[in-house]
């Protein structure tokens, strides 16, 4: 599944073109990234969390030359599901 | 940010919506991608991310308590991988 089918049960479900419904589908993501780019959480209650962990500088290896390097400290987006979601999916094929 | 707060902010960057509207939209972008994994297709937004189901394999395990081995079964998970464009601006 991609955007386009979100856009098209938009469309179908409240009647805006797909136009209208695609701008909407954008505002919607364009919203999250914003939001985790300034390193906010977002919580959506019955679906998960997207986190931004901040990752401490560590010494990693090359596994194919057995160099060690570092590995330089930086932010990295986690998403947890809520138990809701995971319920859910487990319960598709029972 | 809160799915509330998320309805709110797409209210007022369209005219056309109210509250009400503008919630079956959000609510309709998530559902439509709890459904599609329930189903098994995965879900992938381009600049944002992909959804797709992971299979955790069941296993024995000990309730610590008592020390009665129980068995653990095989379930599915659903694992969220960050798009390379999100995955830049997070991390600067």
């Amino acid at each position: 599944m991609t955007k386009a089918d979100i856009v098209e049960r938009i469309h179908q479900k409240i009647g805006f073109s797909k136009k209208e419904s695609a701008e909407m589908v954008e505002t919607v993501f364009g919203l999250l990234k914003n939001t985790l780019e300034s390193g906010e959480k977002i919580k959506i209650a019955g679906f998960g969390n997207f986190v931004v962990k901040q990752k401490a500088d560590r010494r990693g290896r090359n596994p194919q030359t057995g160099e060690t390097i570092t590995i330089n400290a930086r932010r990295i987006l986690t998403f947890k599901p809520s138990q809701v979601l995971k319920n859910a999916i487990n319960s598709e094929e029972k | 940010m809160t799915k509330s707060e998320l309805i709110e902010k797409v209210v007022q960057t369209h005219s056309m919506l109210n509250m009400k509207v503008s919630e079956v939209v959000v609510n309709t972008v998530f559902d439509s991608i709890e459904e599609a994994l329930k189903s098994g297709d995965k879900v992938e937004i381009r600049g944002f991310g992909s959804f797709t189901i992971r299979e955790r394999l069941g296993r024995e395990a000990r309730n610590p308590k008592s020390g009665e081995v129980v068995r653990i079964p095989s379930k599915k998970t659903p694992f969220f991988k960050t798009g390379k464009d999100l995955k830049e601006r997070v991390n600067c």
